[in-house]
C-alpha cells in the first residue's frame, strides 16, 4: 500500500504542478516520442580514474531500463565522455553535449572542479546540471544556480554532525584533525569548525596531506604528541587504512571519527585490519555492500543481480557502483515524474520538487527531500559505530 | 617568403577567417583551443626544436600565464585584451630566470629541473597563503568577453564564442610573425647554432649564456600568453587544469607537428587538440592506448613530424613538376 502511493502522490503533485503537461506532450532538445538523450563526463583516464566505474554503472543502469521498456516507453540514450579530472577538458566534453549531442540536460558531471568550471555555462545556457557528483556546499544555490543540484549529502554537513556528537558525548574532548590538502578535506574541517562554533577551541592539532603523498605516518605521530584523545579523520580510503593502522601500532586509541568517504569496509577496513579497526565511528547513508548485516537485504540482492547481468565486469566490493546505481535510480524517478513534459524547466521542477522519496540501497530512515529553496536531495545521514564485524547503528537520522 | 607561399598562407588565413561562420559555436570554441594551443607549441618549439633545450615542464609556464590573466581579471577588473601583454612579461621574467640557473643543466638534466617545476606549480597554486589570490582548489571562474558593441552595432554576426576566436586569431598571428621574424634572423641562428655545435657556436663570438636564457625567457612568454588566452576561452583556471600531463602534451605536440618548424605548432595543435578526442570515440575502455596506437603510427610514417612530411611532399611534386 505504501508503495503504491508513491506514483499516486506523483501524478498528483504533477497534475496540480501543470495541468497542460498531461494533456500535451511537450519537448526541449533532446527529447522526443522515443528518446531521452541524457549527458554526462567521466574521469576514465588519469588521476581520479578510479570514480570512472561510476559512468560505467549508471550506462549499465540506463541499459536496464531501456530493456524494461524505458521510461514512459522512451529509451533513455546516456552518453559518457572521459575528461581525464581537467576541468577544461570538461568545459569542451560538455559543450559538445549540449551544442552537438543537444542532451536535453547533463547529469552526475564529476569532481568538484570540473562541476565549477560549467557551473556558469549551464546555468546561462539553461540546461540542468544535474545530481553533480561532488560533497561541495555551493551546488545547494537555487536563487544564483537555479539549474544546478547536487545529491549526495555535503561534507560540511556530515563535518557539523560530528562535532555536535563530541560535544554532546565528549565536552571536554581535545581534538586532532588529519585532513586532505584539497576542496574536499577543507570542506569537513569547516563543518566541524562551524558545528564546534564557541567551543573552536577543542581541535588542539591540524594537519594536512597532499593525495601525492606516499604515506600519512609522520602525522598521526605529530597528532598522538600533542596530546589529542579524538580524532577525526578526513581521508580517503588509501589514507584512511593507513591512518587506522599507523594509530593502532603506536599505541594511541582516540575516540575516531572516519569520514563517510572511506567507510567502506573493503576498501579501508579490510585493509587497515578489522581488529584494529574496532570501535571507529563514522556516518552513512547507503547500505555498504561488504558489511554482512546486508548480506541478505533484498536491496542489495537486487543491486548484485543488476550488476552480475548488465555490468559483469564492475568490482562487487567497489561501494561507488552502490552508489551510482542509488544516484541513477533516483534519476529514473525524476523522468518518471516528468512524465510527457520533457522540457529542461520541468526536469529541474521534477528534481526540485521530491518528497521522502527513497532508494532502497539506501540506509533505513533516510529520504530525499527537495523543495524550490532547497536544492540538496539528500541532507541526513546516520551514525555509526564498527564492531569489528559490521557497522552498528546509533540514534536518531540525523540532519534534515 | 616565396610567391606560392604567401598565396597559401592567404588561403589559409581566409578559410580561418570564414571557419566560425560555417561551423557550430562548440566547434569553433574547439579551433580556438587549437588556436591557443599552437602559440603554446610555437613556444614551446622556439626552445626544443630551434635550441635544443628539452622542456618537461612548459604547462607550469601556461599556467602562469593562465592566472595572470585570472588574476588580473577576477581581482582588479582589467580587461581580458589589456592582461595579455602582463601575462607574457610576467612570464618572460619568470622564463628568463629560471633559464639563468638551468643554464648549466645539459639535454636531460634540463628536462629534470623542467619537469620538476612542471610537477610542482599545481601544489604551489594550492598553497594556503596564496589563496586569497589563487582561489586555491577551487580556482578562479572568470567572465567571458562580449565582441565588443562597435563591431556587433554594425551588423556583425559575433557571438562570445566566434569574437573570441577573431580574437585569439589576431594574437596567433602577431605571435607566429613575430616567431618568423625572430627565427629566421640573426638570434635565430644563434639558437641554432647552440643546438647544433654549442661550442662552434661560442668561438663565432654567440654569447650562449646569454641567448640560451633569452631563448627560455622568449618560449615561456609564447606559451604563458597561450595560457592567459586559454583561461579567457575556457572561463575558469584551477589547480587541476595543469597538471604535468599537460606539459607531456606539449611535448607530444611540437614531436608530431614538426620539430623546428613554425607550421609544425598549428599541425601540432590540431594532433592534440583533436586525437585525443578521436580515440575516446574509438574506445571508452582504453582511450589511451588508441592514441598510442596513434602516436607510433605518426611517429613511423612521418619520422619528421607532420610539417616534415608536407615539406617532403611538396618537394616531390615540384620535382615532378620539373621533370614532366
Amino acid at each position: 500500500m505504501k508503495f503504491k502511493l508513491v506514483p499516486i502522490a506523483a501524478l498528483l503533485s504533477l497534475a496540480f504542478a501543470s495541468p497542460a503537461a498531461l494533456a500535451q506532450k511537450k519537448y526541449d532538445q533532446g527529447a522526443s516520442d522515443t528518446e531521452i538523450r541524457i549527458g554526462n563526463t567521466n574521469p576514465y583516464s588519469g588521476p581520479a580514474s578510479a570514480y570512472g566505474t561510476i559512468g560505467k554503472a549508471i550506462a549499465a543502469y540506463f541499459k536496464m531500463v531501456n530493456e524494461q521498456g524505458g521510461v514512459n516507453g522512451r529509451k533513455v540514450n546516456f552518453l559518457s565522455y572521459d575528461d581525464g579530472y581537467s576541468p577544461p577538458k570538461t568545459v569542451e566534453m560538455v559543450r559538445k553535449l549540449v551544442e552537438q549531442d543537444n542532451v536535453l540536460f547533463v547529469f552526475q558531471t564529476l569532481g568538484t572542479p570540473c562541476n565549477t568550471a560549467i557551473h556558469k555555462y549551464m546555468n546561462m545556457t539553461k540546461v540542468p546540471q544535474l545530481h553533480v557528483a561532488t560533497g561541495a556546499t555551493k551546488w545547494n544555490d537555487p536563487k544564483n544556480f537555479p539549474y544546478t543540484m547536487g545529491w549526495q549529502p555535503n561534507y560540511q554537513t556530515e563535518g557539523r554532525v560530528y562535532a555536535q556528537h563530541i560535544m554532546k558525548n565528549y565536552p571536554n574532548a581535545k581534538i586532532g584533525i588529519l585532513y586532505q590538502n584539497d576542496d574536499y578535506g577543507k570542506d569537513y574541517l569547516k563543518g566541524m569548525k562551524d558545528g564546534l562554533g564557541a567551543k573552536v577551541s577543542m581541535i588542539v592539532k591540524e594537519v594536512s596531506y597532499e593525495v601525492s603523498d606516499p604515506t600519512v605516518d609522520s602525522q598521526i605521530v605529530q597528532l598522538q604528541a600533542s596530546g589529542a584523545d579524538t580524532f577525526f579523520n578526513i581521508t580517503i580510503p588509501k589514507f584512511a587504512a593507513q591512518a587506522i593502522r599507523k594509530a593502532y601500532d603506536i599505541g594511541w586509541k582516540p575516540v575516531h571519527y572516519l569520514n563517510n568517504v572511506s567507510s567502506s569496509i573493503a576498501t579501508t577496513l579490510t585493509t587497515a585490519g578489522l581488529d584494529k579497526s574496532v570501535g571507529i565511528l563514522s556516518s552513512g547513508y547507503l547500505k555498504d555492500q561488504t558489511d554482512k548485516q546486508w548480506a541478505n537485504d533484498p536491496a542489495i540482492k537486487a543491486w548484485e543481480a543488476f550488476m552480475k547481468k548488465y555490468y559483469p565486469e564492475g568490482n562487487l566490493l567497489d561501494s561507488s557502483n552502490v552508489y551510482a546505481y542509488t544516484v541513477a535510480s533516483t534519476l529514473h524517478q525524476v523522468l518518471k515524474q516528468a512524465g510527457d513534459n520533457l522540457t529542461r524547466d520541468n526536469i529541474i521542477k521534477q528534481a526540485s520538487s521530491m518528497k521522502g522519496f527513497r532508494v532502497e540501497t539506501m540506509l533505513p530512515g533516510i529520504r530525499i527531500n527537495t523543495d524550490q529553496d532547497d536544492f540538496a536531495p539528500i541532507e541526513s545521514v546516520q551514525l555509526m559505530k564498527f564492531d569489528g564485524k559490521k557497522w552498528e547503528f546509533f540514534g536518531e537520522v540525523l540532519g534534515k | 617568403m616565396s610567391k606560392r607561399q604567401l598565396i597559401v598562407v592567404a588561403v589559409l588565413l581566409a578559410a580561418a577567417c570564414i571557419l566560425p561562420f560555417v561551423v557550430s559555436n562548440y566547434r569553433t570554441f574547439q579551433f580556438t583551443l587549437v588556436l591557443v594551443y599552437s602559440i603554446a607549441l610555437l613556444g614551446l618549439n622556439i626552445l626544443t626544436g630551434y635550441n635544443g633545450q628539452i622542456s618537461l615542464g612548459h604547462g607550469a609556464f601556461y599556467a602562469i600565464g593562465a592566472y595572470a590573466t585570472a588574476i588580473m581579471m577576477d581581482k582588479f577588473g582589467v580587461p581580458y585584451w589589456a592582461t595579455l601583454p602582463i601575462a607574457g612579461a610576467v612570464c618572460l621574467v619568470v622564463g628568463f630566470l629560471f633559464g639563468l640557473p638551468a643554464l648549466r643543466l645539459e639535454g636531460l638534466y634540463l628536462a629534470l629541473a623542467t619537469f620538476a617545476l612542471g610537477v610542482s606549480l599545481p601544489q604551489l597554486l594550492k598553497y594556503h597563503h596564496l589563496e586569497k589570490w589563487t582561489g586555491g582548489v577551487q580556482g578562479i571562474v572568470i567572465a567571458k568577453p562580449a565582441a565588443p558593441a562597435s563591431l556587433t552595432g554594425l551588423g556583425l554576426p559575433l557571438n562570445p564564442d566566434r569574437w573570441l576566436y577573431f580574437f585569439t586569431l589576431a594574437v596567433t598571428l602577431v605571435m607566429f610573425v613575430l616567431a618568423w621574424n625572430l627565427l629566421r634572423g640573426r638570434i635565430g641562428r644563434a639558437m641554432v647554432a647552440i643546438r647544433d655545435q654549442h661550442v662552434a657556436a661560442e668561438a663565432m663570438g654567440v654569447n650562449n649564456a646569454m641567448v640560451k636564457s633569452l631563448t627560455f625567457g622568449v618560449s615561456a612568454m609564447y606559451t604563458g600568453i597561450a595560457g592567459a588566452l586559454g583561461a579567457i576561452a575556457v572561463q575558469f583556471v584551477a589547480p587541476d587544469s595543469f597538471n604535468i600531463f599537460l606539459s607531456i602534451v606539449f611535448l607530444v605536440g611540437i614531436v608530431i607537428g614538426g620539430l623546428a618548424s613554425i607550421s609544425g605548432a598549428v599541425y601540432g595543435a590540431l594532433f592534440i587538440q583533436f586525437v585525443p578526442n578521436i580515440a575516446d570515440e574509438i574506445s571508452k575502455a582504453a582511450p589511451w592506448a588508441i592514441f598510442g596506437v596513434f602516436l607510433i603510427a605518426f611517429v613511423y610514417v612521418m619520422p619528421m613530424g607532420i610539417a616534415g612530411a608536407v615539406r617532403m611532399g611538396m618537394a616531390r611534386l615540384s620535382r615532378k613538376r620539373q621533370n614532366n
